[in-house]
Order: C-alpha cells, then sequence, then structure tokens
C-alpha cells in the first residue's frame, strides 16, 4: 500500500478527495435537514452545462461550473422555498441545464474525454493546481458555513420562529445555496456530476440516521465520508476498478447496514 | 403602560382587508384565549404583532415600541410544524437549536446555555423524552417540545398558534393546564390561538374573538353571547351552555348545529 502512497497522483487524489468528502459531509448535512437533495442535484446537472460550456469558451471546467452552479443557487435561494422546493421548476431547470451541456458538447468536437471526466469524475486526473483550487475554496466555503451554521439551522428547524426574531430566511436560504453551489462543483471533480449525491448526501444521510444531535451527527458524516473516500481510491489502486465506483458501492454498503439497524433496532 | 396596544388596526391579507380599526390593550399577566373561524386573521394578526405582516392602518405598540423591535422579549409557537416534522434530531438538540438561534457562528452552547435548555424542557414537561429523535414523538409530546422551544429565551410574552390542533381531549386539557401553570410561575402574558373554547374556559383572563373583520375583546361573560357573537358575525348565533361546556352554534342553519363550537 505504501507503494501506492508515494504517487504523486494518488497523493493528489487523497487530499482533494478528503477536503471534497469534508465539504459534503458538513453541507450535506444541511441539505438533509432543508429537505433540498433534488436542488442539489439539480445544481450538479447545471454545473455540467457550466462546465462544457467553459470549455467551448476557453476556460477550465472548475470555473464553468462554479459561474454556472453558483448563478443557479442563488437564483434558487432569491427565488424562495416555493421555487427551490418545487420537483417541477427544479425539473424544468435541470432538463434545459442537461439539454444545453448536450448542445454544447456538439459544438465543440475534441473533448470527449474531458466530458466524460465531468459526468463520472477523475480523481486520479485531479492536478496539484486543482488540489490547491479545491483546498482554498472548500476552506472558504466551510469558514462562511461556520460563521452563520448558528442561523442556517434555527431557519432550517424553525423557520418561523427564526423570522419572529429577525433572521431573514431568503438572505440565509441564498448564502446557503451559493455555499452548496461550490460543494457540488468542486464534489464534481473527485466524482462527477452524475456522482455528486455519492459524497453530498450518502455520509450525511446515514449519520442522521445513526446519530440525533448536531455534532454528533456532523463528525459522523465527516468520518465516514472520509474514511468512504479513502478506501475508495485504495481499492481502486488495487484492483484497476474507478475510484468513484469503489466510494459509491461503500457508501451504498453502508446504507443497507444502516437501515437494517435502524429497522431492527430503532425503528426511526 | 400597557404590555401591548392596538390603536385603530386594520390589517390587510393580499387583497382582503382580515381586521378593520381594532383597539385595545393587553396588561401584563394576561392570558387572552383567540378564537374565530378559519381565515378570519388570527393568526395574521399574531404576526403583525411580531412585526412580520405590515398593518395598513393605525398602529401595534408592544412594550411602548413599535413591532419587531422587542421581538427577544416574545416566544412564539408556530402553527405549521414546518421541517420539524421529519427531523431525527432529539427534542433536546431541537430546543439548543433555538437557542439564540439569531447569532452568529457555530452552534455552541455553554453551561449556562444547557442550564437554560434543561428549564425550558422542564417547564414543559419534556425531559422524560428529551434524547428521543423527534420523528418518534407523539402528537402531544412534540407540542411539549414546540413549547420549550417557545420558552427558551425567556419571554415576557407568549404567543401560542392552534397548540392544541390535532390533540385529543386529554392532551388538550393536560396542555392547556401546563401553560397556565407555566404563567402562574413566571408570570408571562399569554395570547393563545383556538378552535374550540372549551379547554381554556377555566386558564382565560379574557377571551378576543374575531369574525367578518371584526374584533370583539372581553370577558368571557361579555363576549361569550347570543347577543355578542350575533353582532360580531353579523348573523344570528347561539350560545349554548351545558354541563361547564360551551357550544356556539349557528341559529340560522339546518346543519347539525349540536356539533359545532364554531360557525
Amino acid at each position: 500500500m505504501m507503494h501506492y502512497l508515494s504517487y504523486d497522483f494518488v497523493q493528489n487524489a487523497l487530499i482533494a478527495g478528503s477536503i471534497a468528502a469534508a465539504l459534503g459531509a458538513v453541507v450535506g448535512y444541511f441539505v438533509i435537514i432543508r429537505n433540498v437533495g433534488f436542488a442539489a442535484h439539480a445544481l450538479a446537472h447545471i454545473g455540467f452545462t457550466g462546465a462544457t460550456g467553459a470549455i467551448l469558451f476557453g476556460l477550465t471546467p472548475l470555473q464553468g461550473m462554479l459561474v454556472m452552479s453558483s448563478l443557479a443557487g442563488a437564483t434558487m435561494g432569491i427565488s424562495g422555498n416555493r421555487f427551490h422546493r418545487s420537483e417541477l421548476a427544479i425539473g424544468m431547470v435541470l432538463s434545459i441545464s442537461l439539454g444545453l451541456g448536450t448542445l454544447f458538447l456538439s459544438l465543440y468536437q475534441g473533448f470527449a474525454g474531458e466530458a466524460t471526466a465531468i459526468l463520472f469524475g477523475n480523481i486520479f486526473g485531479v492536478s496539484h493546481t486543482q488540489v490547491m483550487e479545491t483546498v482554498l475554496l472548500s476552506t472558504l466555503s466551510l469558514l462562511l458555513l461556520a460563521l452563520f451554521s448558528r442561523r442556517l439551522l434555527f431557519v432550517s428547524i424553525q423557520p418561523d420562529l427564526a423570522e419572529s426574531r429577525g433572521l431573514s430566511l431568503t438572505f440565509l436560504s441564498t448564502a446557503f445555496m451559493i455555499i452548496l453551489a461550490i460543494s457540488v462543483a468542486l464534489v464534481s471533480q473527485v466524482v462527477g456530476t452524475l456522482l455528486v449525491f455519492t459524497l453530498l448526501i450518502g455520509p450525511a444521510g446515514i449519520a442522521t440516521r445513526l446519530s440525533h444531535t448536531f455534532w454528533r451527527t456532523i463528525l459522523l458524516s465527516l468520518f465516514i465520508g472520509i474514511v468512504s473516500v479513502w478506501s475508495g481510491i485504495l481499492l481502486a489502486c488495487f484492483t484497476n476498478h474507478p475510484p468513484s465506483f469503489w466510494i459509491t458501492s461503500i457508501l451504498f454498503c453502508l446504507y443497507i447496514l444502516t437501515e437494517l439497524k435502524v429497522k431492527l433496532f430503532e425503528s426511526v | 403602560m400597557a404590555l401591548l396596544s392596538f390603536q385603530n388596526v386594520g390589517i390587510r391579507f393580499g387583497s382582503r382587508k382580515v381586521i378593520h380599526h381594532f383597539s385595545a390593550e393587553i396588561e401584563e399577566g394576561e392570558f387572552i384565549g383567540i378564537f374565530g373561524p378559519n381565515g378570519v386573521g388570527k393568526s395574521t394578526l399574531m404576526r403583525a404583532i411580531l412585526g412580520l405582516c405590515p398593518i395598513c392602518e393605525g398602529s401595534i405598540h408592544l412594550f411602548g415600541e413599535n413591532p419587531g423591535k422587542r421581538n427577544r422579549f416574545i416566544g412564539y409557537l408556530p402553527q405549521s410544524q414546518s421541517l420539524l416534522g421529519t427531523t431525527t434530531l432529539t427534542a433536546r438538540a431541537l430546543v439548543a437549536a433555538v437557542h439564540h438561534g439569531e447569532q452568529w457562528g457555530v452552534p455552541w452552547l455553554s453551561s449556562k446555555d444547557s442550564y437554560q435548555v434543561e428549564r425550558a424542557l422542564e417547564l414543559s414537561e419534556a425531559r422524560d423524552y428529551a434524547d428521543t429523535p423527534f420523528s418518534l414523538l407523539s402528537g402531544g409530546e412534540k407540542k411539549r417540545v414546540m413549547l420549550a422551544q417557545a420558552l427558551i429565551d425567556e419571554p415576557k410574552l407568549l404567543i401560542l398558534d392552534e397548540p392544541l390542533a390535532s390533540l385529543d381531549p386529554k392532551n388538550q386539557m393536560l396542555l392547556v393546564q401546563r401553560i397556565r401553570d407555566i404563567q402562574k410561575e413566571t408570570g408571562l402574558t399569554i395570547l393563545f390561538i383556538a378552535h374550540d373554547v372549551n379547554p381554556l374556559l377555566g386558564a382565560m383572563t379574557r377571551v378576543m374573538y374575531m369574525a367578518e373583520g371584526n374584533v370583539a375583546l372581553g370577558s368571557t361573560q361579555e363576549i361569550i353571547t347570543n347577543e355578542s357573537l350575533s353582532a360580531l358575525y353579523g348573523m344570528n348565533i347561539h350560545v349554548l351552555r351545558a354541563e361547564g361546556r360551551v357550544f356556539i352554534v349557528n341559529a340560522e342553519s339546518n346543519i347539525d348545529e349540536t356539533t359545532c363550537s364554531h360557525v
């Protein structure tokens, strides 16, 4: 195993994967308690369109994803609960985004490999520059989230009471959706836009089923996310199967075991 | 100075004016039961007190200031359970989450904060199931947890928006009794929206009745009468009393009147 750890691309993958997993684990907790999973899924697809469009215009996929998904996240946040919890509205925006993404792909012929990487992720292809970008943006996102996590928790569980204490639901919702959009873009680099749910919903979802207090759930979610990514990357080294496959498989097995435990012992 | 005063207040809900020219004063330590049909503006009036709904005429003063300025002294139990219904957080974690929830930073509690969480849970008698996930609690237990959330920051005014909804008669009685005991212990002023007058009969100091844009405030003997309610609704209303209970029925309707507590 030490042999694999000496390779630069494995080291880069472990660092970028750990950061993305940590970001997904924390942001994912709020996605679950705010019930905006479908909006998170849509942001990933919108990010794909941004990535394909960016390549067409000579920018990096990450830049395109960040711009498009942040704009979409801000719009969802500003337009309020009726939009970002509306399956119809999100479904339509998601469809047109994928349609545009397909158009951009057809307009630019030379990057089929990059498109596949955006969709399914290519963690072993993450460069040192991308690692630094991921570390910087993830740290910034986590710091911002920490700054208003108390307020966000309050508005997420008791919006009427929070509003009565002077908190702006629209401001907090918009700020969160922008952080979610940035997280989606960063996590997409690791597991791809189609598998963003893996790190954004998987660890936090399993943790909320097993733990019932804020800090324990966040810590458990972090643990599950990081261990899954490390295990997935190392298994990929040993087996030659893609890390995304291993990460999703590990989280799916953990989810099944969690559901069995809950059904058998807790009936939550 | 009255704790809460309304001067010639008018409130619109969309294009509809739900309250016309309402003036009244509510003193510290009162327990006001608020009744009226669905859509009459009970919750809207409470939101106006909180500064969340604009008034189109007149003024509301709470502790001598405009709505929204002194909300830290208001405990609010909203009608909607919102996202609470699906949460797997424990009752204690949910009460802790709203304690100073308007502050910046991470949700971290000092030992003093933790003491206040325990006190709120104790006041609402929710400590026995404080470590149970909210989604596993019964309807009555959930209401106790929401009551603890409303009490956590030691309010002076408690606004309860239909806390008895979906509770069985026994749990309704127990919850009203607990709220009355809390009021005796803390000296809180309470505005309590409900649909049925009966569970609150022994607890209220005054009754606020709302209908057709009009609001009447007074003792139960003054307000819950044929004359007063008929004038309020603009139709013939009968108030029937039997075995210590009150039944308010529409005398002009032929539909099963005896089961109606509201017109």
